[in-house]
């Protein structure tokens, strides 16, 4: 095992972990609460004090993520003759796993940037944006966070089940 | 029809089926190049 393997492989977890916590956070926790709050009239405080900064760890937390993930597939030997990374996305042999991994960790990072925080930041005021434009931005951001909930099940499977040997010799053989 | 993911319990069930499905896939690609399964 390279020296940096194990020094990308701890900070790939560490990062995702600040990454999918949150995002479970948000979704099985604040978007309920934010509900009940906005029905009482209290919630006011948590899109001022706690959604952006849940929101900041959590899109530099995505961004850490894939490039330790990244890092960590191009220290890995690949079958097919390039490097980890290579064949992850290629999706070639027995890095096929991880490779579906890598893709769905990839379309997730795509989300939290191209859709989640920039219809956050109309929702939040950041940018200024009408009643109608926030009501949509509310629904795209919504979905794309519930996506990612849901692309997060297949991405764990195999990001604790790709690399591993035991899954090599029982789950893909 | 109902979008499965206005749904707390319908985005986990979507999550699951979808690993199911990816599961054989990934595991046909690996028999494929290994012929082991």
């Amino acid at each position: 095992m390279p020296n940096s393997d194990w020094i990308f492989r701890w900070f790939h977890i560490m990062a995702g972990i600040m990454w999918i916590g949150l995002l479970y956070f948000f979704n099985f926790v604040n978007v309920a609460a934010t509900k009940e709050a906005t029905a009482a009239g209290e919630a006011g405080p948590i899109s001022k004090y706690v959604t952006p900064r849940a929101l900041f760890w959590f899109r530099w937390g995505a961004v850490v993520t894939w490039i330790f993930g990244a890092a960590l597939l191009g220290t890995m030997p690949a079958p097919g003759g390039d490097n980890g990374f290579v064949d992850a996305f290629l999706l070639r042999g027995r890095m096929a796993p991880i490779g579906f991994g890598a893709w769905l960790g990839t379309i997730m990072l795509l989300n939290v940037w191209g859709l989640i925080w920039p219809n956050q930041k109309k929702i939040l005021g950041f940018v200024p944006a009408t009643d109608e434009e926030k009501t949509k931005a509310r629904r795209i951001a919504f979905l794309a966070s519930r996506t990612n909930t849901m692309l997060s099940i297949p991405m764990l499977f195999f990001m604790a089940t790709g690399p591993s040997s035991f899954s090599q010799t029982f789950l893909y053989h | 029809m109902k979008n499965p993911l206005d749904s707390l319990w319908g985005t986990v069930i979507s999550g699951f089926v979808l690993t199911a499905i990816l599961y054989f896939i990934a595991r046909a690609i690996v028999a494929s190049t290994t012929g082991t399964v």
